[in-house]
């Protein structure tokens, strides 16, 4: 059992020697993995920062419906209560005549002028139902309630609602799928060109130590304790890559921020996106680290198998 | 302790066997030296034992251990039990003299501390006391020659195979290093020693296996150096 702890302690060291020896033939390696890394922590950071854009619009957005003055309370509730009814209302407010003049004053930017024009005349402001929808995309069967002809009667004019925004929102949904869609490949992709370097790399860094390891296995070392040393180099370069991957979002973040102030990046909102970030580092970097020591072991294990075979003639 | 049974081996079907069919039997805490002339096949005959080659036939038994029953993952714990000096010493050239004896320690999993005691021991033992830091490449043949041996006695070997561990050296440090296997061999360590040092041979009178054309020629106790 101590000896157990000796040699694992010493496959440890040699590979942080080994690593830090060859560390010109590790460069390739390291490079390709940041990048995988990079491009992971990229989508990972972007999809939750649509995801987090479309609730934001989906929560701005609601349908107004008009009632003519003649519109009785009792009528008026009565059509709340069916709204309210109905699957895809979130939330339903109702609003007389002047708590809906009141709250245009509030919206207005010329607050002054207004009031000293309403005052003058009659309220021209009619009582007002606003809908919150649960899913915009199934907007349409508020909308066709509302136009059955004994609603439509209640109304004073059609109801309104934000059509630009629903296309906002149809414009991040399809970013989201197509980024999620290059992610996947993007990572696959990087992944494998990132395997087959450290293939090479550990392929080259046996060839390199060829002697060193025929005496060691002369002098009974076993293959675990000859390959041992590899798979640790290679998960140096996973947590090496992972912070170094973290690092580069991090400094994205930083200029980007810097240099477009508040403006966002496309359709991809960087102060969320960087608020995000800092939320979730430590989660983050956990995240990067597991993928980076998994895409560094696996891969070593594979090619020390391959290449560290032990046979007999 | 060591039994070989009609073992041969063949490298090339070209050139013919390297071994033809080798019988011998070696006693627990025997000392026996092989001789031959070069190319009889003295090297191939300690790589079956250490298992870097296979025989092409006959059976080999070495302190109980059937070869044809040996798994390769078993063959590290096998080496363990036998310590070599190479021909060609098979130094680690960017380890010193001290790493270079640590080593064989270290891959059996021997701590730090008990390293630092024996090492120092066996190189007093080779006399390279106060050469601990040199490189192999700053040494003489015959000082690397004393590291190969240090080494291969380091983990106290129940069997000990010397493969003209004295081919380097001049006639005092040669003896030197036969002394050295003559006390490793008291404290009950089988000794395989190839030579071509007749001297040695002469003055050891121990039993002396004699190959020829990869054929034992001769197997006589306390024997002289015939060919
Ligand atoms: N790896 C190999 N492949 C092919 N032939 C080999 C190999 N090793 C040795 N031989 C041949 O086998 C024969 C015996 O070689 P071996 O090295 O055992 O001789 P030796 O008795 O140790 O000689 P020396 O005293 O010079 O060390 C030689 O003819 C040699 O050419
Ligand atoms: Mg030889």
């Amino acid at each position: 059992m101590k000896r157990r702890f000796i040699t694992l302690g010493r496959i440890i060291h040699t590979g942080i020697v080994n690593f830090i020896r060859n560390v010109s033939l590790g460069v390739a390696a390291i490079a390709v993995m940041v990048v995988t890394l990079t491009i992971i922590l990229f989508s990972v950071i972007a999809n939750a920062t649509f995801a987090n854009t479309i609730t934001q619009i989906t929560n701005r957005v609601d349908i107004s419906i008009y009632l003519k003055d003649e519109v009785t309370p009792a009528q008026a509730s009565t059509l709340v209560a069916q709204i309210k009814a109905l699957p895809n209302a979130r939330d339903v407010r109702y609003f007389s005549k002047q708590a809906a003049l009141d709250r245009y004053i509030q919206q207005s930017d010329n607050k002054e002028s207004l009031l000293s024009a309403v005052s003058k005349t009659t309220n021209p402001i009619p009582a007002t139902i606003l809908v919150k929808p649960t899913d915009l995309n199934k907007i349409g069967n508020i909308i066709t309630f509302l136009n059955k002809p004994a609603n439509a009667a209640l109304q004073s004019d059609q109801p309104s609602y934000s059509g630009d925004r629903k296309e906002a929102i149809d414009n991040i949904t399809h970013a989201t799928n197509v980024l999620r869609r290059i992610g996947v490949v993007a990572v696959a992709v990087f992944t494998v060109i990132c395997a087959l370097i450290i293939f090479n790399t550990i392929q080259m860094a046996i060839f390199n130590r060829r002697d060193e390891i025929t005496i060691m296995r002369l002098l009974g070392a076993k293959t675990s304790y000859i390959r041992g040393p590899f798979v640790v180099e290679s998960i140096i370069y996973g947590i090496l890559s992972a912070v170094v991957s973290l690092l580069i979002i991090n400094s994205a973040f930083l200029t980007s921020s810097n240099a477009l102030q508040a403006s966002s990046l496309g359709l991809l909102d960087i102060g969320y996106a960087s608020e995000y970030f800092a939320a979730n580092f430590w989660k983050l970097l956990t995240m990067q680290l597991a993928v980076g020591i998994l895409i560094g072991t696996v891969s070593s294990v594979i090619a020390t198998r391959r290449y560290l075979k032990f046979k007999v003639r | 302790m060591i039994l070989l049974d009609r073992v041969s081996k063949t490298y090339n079907k070209a050139l013919g066997p390297s071994l033809d069919r080798i019988s011998l039997h070696v006693e627990p805490k025997e000392f026996v030296i092989v001789v031959g002339q070069s190319g009889a096949g003295k090297t191939t005959l300690l790589r079956l034992l250490t298992r870097e080659e296979r025989p092409t036939s006959g059976k080999i038994i070495i302190g109980g251990i059937d070869y044809d029953k040996l798994k390769d993952k078993d063959i590290p714990l096998l080496r363990r039990k036998i310590g070599v000096v190479f021909q060609d010493f098979k130094l680690l050239p960017n380890k010193n003299v001290f790493e270079n004896v640590a080593f064989a320690l270290e891959i059996v999993g021997v701590s730090k501390k008990e390293i630092k005691h024996t090492v120092p021991k066996v190189l007093d033992i080779v006399n390279l006391t106060g050469k601990e830091k040199r490189m192999p490449q700053e040494l003489s043949g015959g000082e690397r020659q004393r590291v190969a041996i240090a080494r291969a006695i380091v983990r106290q070997p129940r069997i000990l195979i010397a493969d003209e561990p004295t081919g380097n050296l001049d006639p005092k440090h040669a003896w030197d290093v036969i002394k050295v296997l003559e006390k490793i061999n008291r404290y009950g360590t089988t000794v395989l020693l190839t030579t071509h040092n007749v001297e040695i041979v002469n003055k050891l009178k121990r039993r002396v296996v004699t190959l020829q054309h990869g054929k034992v020629a001769s197997d006589r106790a306390n024997a002289d150096y015939k060919i």
